[in-house]
């Protein structure tokens, strides 16, 4: 047989398995998604039908939909430099030689490998108004008997620490690999020359940490507008959608109000957000991180 | 994570900068731990103890008992167990398979299809709920585990970090085996696949830690007590039964997460390394 021919019938038939689950889960899905964001949800008798940008007009009135978005950013920007600043100091730290450095590490990590369902039970006793933890620690000060999830001003914020909480630790190990690779030369050199710690760490690995706060960075946007195990478990969004972020949204809209045409629009807005990242992150980014 | 403990380098801190790092460390590390002793101690002792903190308090497993019988437990462990081995076998599969193709082989459209891969990384199937859980319909896969896993099964990022790896291994090799004789497959088997063993180590960890802790698709996608994983199983738990005191949610929210805890405070050093070498791409 000749050479190329089999190179091809190999190679596709290798990739044909993986390609065919692709193809049904990803690409026809978010083809299909595209389309019925375009048709009406259909309900009883009444089949779906071709409706334009209507479900897209409905999303620009609808002040849920807004709420969520505002939510969704309002959380990105809590939860994402904070854990992003957080992971590199943990990783500073447990990088030295410093005592309990095992336990250092451990503590840090830990909560990574819960599930983000088993974190929201934890926390949900924290914010318990009068039982809750935070609330018997405010008591020995004459505060307390405050609803910190039933609350519009802190519902989000109670999610955003909890988060932070759980994501932490898992950039650290990043930064951690990252600062391991780091030659000892530099230091070396720095020292001679007399340069301060903080400047040595803004002039010089900052810069070198660049890549990974890239990827880091990547990650933890993707995770604000992918994960929302902890709204469903805690809040449900509430109260008054205080809690909502797009995901959340759309779960509600889909699978509570079985309103798929809308849900299909909503899942638009989100591949679009999704997508403009990508493309941001390869346009912009990519030039102003240099790798080693 | 270097397993010697290197020495102090030239610009770590000495003296009171040290004193100071060393104290901020623990003080963070407490406070990170402590809503989980919080969740150890309010497990372990009875409910009037669950916001006392008494070190006279007894001990108990009562709270881990009653959660047991309280709800089909069992049964979810048995599912979680299930579904996560089912879709890593799969994956492990359809990975190797697809990376192999990919690194090896020049075939018609090789890039274009590699490119459509990578497409999964950005439109997740944990954004596609709506579309695939019409799929799930048509195939009549609602509340199965098959259905859980089948949007998972083909990972694009498995069969990234597969062919980089696919890749670095030398040519040499390949001809030396083609020479003793060996197809392709035979060779894939013999020589791809056990040079890359610690990245299916890092794979195979990290798919274990996502698929035990997933929780929204399989949310929507079961509806009965014998397709429930653990995560979907353990919110009904904790959501229904307003009666259910803390004491006992805590002993379930323990016992749901852990196998992987315990797995993970055996094997640090592995699932540490498995997430870095699954991260940097």
């Amino acid at each position: 047989m000749n050479q190329r021919l089999s190179a091809n019938i190999h190679g596709w038939l290798l990739l044909l398995p993986a390609a065919a689950l692709l193809a049904l889960f990803t690409h026809y899905p978010t083809a299909a998604t595209v389309w019925q964001s375009f048709r009406s949800t259909p309900k009883g008798s009444r089949p779906s039908v071709f409706i334009g940008l209507d479900n897209y007009a409905t999303m620009l009135d609808d002040p849920i939909f807004w709420k969520s978005v505002v939510n969704n950013l309002i959380y990105a920007a809590g939860t994402i430099p904070t854990s992003i600043a957080l992971a590199l100091l943990m990783a500073v730290w447990v990088n030295q030689n410093l005592a309990g450095r095992g336990f250092l590490r451990m503590a840090y990590f830990t909560p990574t490998m819960l599930p983000m369902i088993a974190v929201a039970n934890i926390w949900l006793f924290f914010y318990t108004p009068d039982y809750g933890l935070i609330d018997q620690v405010l008591k020995l000060f004459g505060r307390g008997g405050y609803n910190w999830l039933g609350t519009k001003d802190t519902a989000l914020w109670c999610i955003i620490v909890m988060t932070v909480w759980k994501e932490a630790g898992f950039f650290m190990i990043f930064y951690l690999a990252a600062l391991q690779q780091i030659p000892p030369s530099l230091a070396e050199a720095a020292s001679l020359e007399g340069a301060s710690r903080w400047y040595f760490f803004r002039r010089v690995v900052f810069p070198l940490l660049m890549p990974t706060t890239l990827f880091v960075l990547i990650n933890a946007v993707i995770n604000s507008f992918r994960l929302v195990d902890h709204v469903l478990a805690i809040t449900r969004g509430g109260p008054d959608n205080a809690t909502s972020l797009l995901l959340f949204y759309l779960w509600e809209t889909a699978f509570k109000f079985w309103d798929t045409g809308y849900g299909a629009a909503l899942t638009v807005v989100l591949l679009v957000l999704l997508g403009a990242f990508a493309l941001g992150q390869y346009f912009y980014f990519d030039r102003r991180v240099h790798y080693r | 994570m270097s397993a010697a403990a290197h020495g102090r380098s030239a610009m770590e801190p000495a003296g009171i900068a040290r004193a100071l790092d060393t104290l901020g460390a623990w003080v963070l590390a407490i406070l990170w731990f402590l809503p989980l002793i919080y969740a150890v101690w309010t497990a372990f002792h009875p409910t009037e103890y669950s916001a006392r903190f008494d070190l006279a308090a007894p001990l108990t497993l009562k709270n881990f008992a009653d959660a047991w019988s309280a709800a089909p437990f069992a049964r979810y462990f048995l599912n979680t167990v299930l579904l996560v081995t089912m879709i890593l076998a799969v994956q492990l599969v359809l990975v190797t398979l697809a990376a192999y193709a990919f690194a090896r082989f020049e075939f018609f459209g090789r890039e274009v299809l590699f490119a459509l891969v990578l497409v999964q990384l950005m439109v997740m199937p944990d954004v596609l709920i709506v579309e695939n859980y019409q799929t799930l319909r048509r195939l009549g896969l609602i509340d199965t585990l098959l259905g859980i896993g089948l949007p998972y099964m083909a990972s694009a990022f498995g069969i990234f970090l597969l062919r980089q790896t696919f890749k670095s291994i030398p040519r040499e090799l390949d001809e030396a085996a083609r020479v003793e004789g060996c197809g392709f497959l035979k060779m894939l088997w013999l020589v791809y696949v056990p040079l890359a063993r610690p990245v299916y180590i890092a794979y195979g960890l990290v798919s274990i830690s996502y698929h035990w802790n997933n929780f929204l698709w399989p949310l929507i996608v079961t509806n009965s007590v014998t397709t429930r994983p653990l995560t979907v199983g353990l919110s009904i738990f904790a959501a229904v039964d307003q009666g259910i005191d803390w004491a006992i949610i805590c002993a379930a929210t323990l016992m749901t997460s852990g196998p992987l805890l315990i797995a993970f405070l055996l094997f640090q050093r592995q699932f540490v390394q498995s997430f870095i070498r699954a991260g940097i791409r």
